[in-house]
């Protein structure tokens, strides 16, 4: 299985667009053309504040997210960057 | 893959997030616009009737507002077809309003206006995605069904994309009695221009099941074509468009679930919107883009789409053992035969709708026919008469559609990702 750097900073891929929906949200990448969803409402937060958080980790616990679901949301962030939904960040 | 409870990225094919998609999305993932039904010049190869624009046609300035509210809901793409949609003379200029508002487009069309130049263009412009329609992976069967020349004109444009650069464009096909046999063959059209191979489901469509019932795939056609799909399946793609066949065995990959007014719809050239693009009946008209409201109000609040996105209960089907993954089938194609919407398909595996269907009024006179006309017959249409090809090729016998073999299947194209694996 797929992991990730969870200390590292990330980004929504700058042609991904997030669509909140009553189960979660939608994710749709325009570059590769693939659709994605979030079943889980604090995923979808955490995502969203990947870019204003310094690590995945720190984005995570500021969603409510404990450390011992962090395995499991970390697989979930992993999926989504190899589907190129999230990239690294370096600035 | 893991050990973990419940992923919170939920996976394709789960039944979960599909029983969360029947009470609706806020906004369609698949939406169909079709911007004309005016068609350039002989439509010999063209099933999808046309003929004269509406003069009621949405305006450039009506189409643009339309666009902005799809930007506002996030509606990612469109489906725009119609006639041949690049005849309308702002069709470019409509393709970059909607993809500099973030509104991806995926067009269909026979190829004719695909010049290299042409090609060159929409190569350059990442949120744009073009389907050429082909029927045979010969001329031979091809050309009976569109039209002499019609298969030339899509492999030309093929040729053109290709050498734009154009890289997975699709090339996008109906399933009949005829080219099933040649699903091979097809891929390896796809895989030589670099295209991806998208197949549909045949559907009976507007004018009657008359063409559908010499077209559609026999039963055991049926069988080669799952079997089929599941070899090849994660490299195709099909939408929603086959799963009353994972009946037969397993889902297929894919969307396994009815989304007219849930997740899919159509706006036609003057605005009106539709459940589903196959579902072109007042009996399923929920509204018009031009209501105060907007499109947004009729999606939201029409009353047609609220009562789509209530639970259903199976009817007839409700205790077959593959119910959860079949469904029951297409609502279109139950409807446009004569049978009841909370029955099983017209082409239900286990053979319930063959029954069905043999108990329907052999004259044809209870099948609902479409109560719209927005295509410009060159003389007055002529109906349901035997069908042989040949008559299907002959435009002034169309008023519609008899089998959309240009529309899109709504969902085709749609791959839902959770966990990274391409499905
Ligand atoms: S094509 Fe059939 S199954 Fe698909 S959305 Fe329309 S009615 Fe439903
Ligand atoms: S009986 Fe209904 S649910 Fe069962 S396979 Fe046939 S159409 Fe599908």
């Amino acid at each position: 299985m797929t992991t990730m750097d969870l200390d590292r900073a990330w980004d929504l891929h700058p042609q991904v667009s997030v669509r909140p929906e009553p189960f979660g949200a939608l994710l749709y990448h325009f570059g590769t053309r693939k659709l994605s969803f979030l079943k889980d409402r604090r995923l979808l937060t955490a995502v969203q504040s990947l870019a204003d958080t310094p690590t995945a980790r720190a984005a995570c616990l500021a969603s409510g997210i404990t450390e011992a679901e962090l395995p499991r949301y970390g697989r979930a962030l992993a999926a989504l960057v190899q589907s190129s939904m999230l990239v690294g960040r370096t600035s | 893959m893991t050990t973990a409870p419940e992923a919170p990225v939920a996976r394709h094919g789960t039944s979960r997030l599909v029983d969360l998609f029947e009470y609706g999305l806020a906004a369609p993932i698949c939406l169909t616009w079709e911007l004309t039904y005016a068609c350039n010049l002989s439509c010999d190869h063209c099933l999808s009737s046309s003929g004269r624009r509406d003069p009621r046609e949405l305006s450039t300035a009506e189409a643009k507002a339309v666009i902005d509210e799809l930007e506002a809901m996030q509606v990612f793409y469109v489906n725009i077809g119609g006639g041949e949609p690049t005849v309308r003379p702002d069709f470019f200029e409509l393709i970059d309003y909607a993809t500099g508002h973030h509104v991806g487009v995926k067009f269909s069309t026979n190829g004719i206006r695909i010049t290299p130049a042409v090609a060159r263009r929409l190569a350059r412009n990442d949120y744009v995605d073009v389907q050429i329609s082909l029927d045979g992976a010969t001329a031979e069967v091809n050309d009976a069904v569109r039209g002499a020349g019609s298969y030339a004109t899509a492999i030309r444009a093929m040729e053109n994309l290709a050498d734009a650069g154009m890289r997975n464009f699709k090339l996008s096909v109906v399933c009949t009695r005829h080219n099933i046999p040649q699903m091979d063959e097809f891929k390896a059209l796809a895989d030589r221009y670099g295209a991806q191979l998208r197949l549909t489901r045949l559907r009976p469509a507007g004018r009657g099941a008359d063409v559908w019932d010499e077209l559609h795939p026999l039963p055991a056609q049926q069988r080669q074509l799952y079997d089929w799909l599941v070899a090849h399946g994660d490299t195709v793609l099909t939408g929603d468009s086959f799963f009353h066949l994972s009946a037969y065995g397993q889902a297929l990959p894919g969307l396994n679930l009815c989304g007219a007014g849930r997740v899919v719809c159509l706006i036609d050239p003057v605005g009106d919107v539709y459940a589903c693009p196959f579902a072109i009946h007042e009996d399923f008209l929920a509204g018009n883009v031009r209501t105060p409201g907007g499109f947004a109000e009729v999606w939201r609040d029409s009353e047609l789409f609220q009562r789509l996105r209530a639970p259903q209960n199976g009817g007839a089907c409700a205790s077959c053992a593959f119910y959860d993954t079949c469904k029951g089938g297409c609502m279109a194609a139950k409807f446009f035969t004569g049978l009841p919407l909370d029955g099983p398909d017209p082409e239900c595996v286990r053979g319930h709708g063959e029954e069905l269907l043999a108990r329907r009024p052999q004259d044809g006179t209870r099948l609902p026919k479409p109560s719209v006309d927005h295509s410009h017959r060159t003389s007055p249409a002529r109906r349901s008469r035997p069908v042989d090809l040949t008559l299907v090729r002959r435009r002034e016998d169309l008023d519609r559609p008899p089998v959309s073999a240009c529309a899109e299947g709504p969902l085709t194209g749609f791959r839902l990702t959770g966990t990274g694996d391409q499905k």
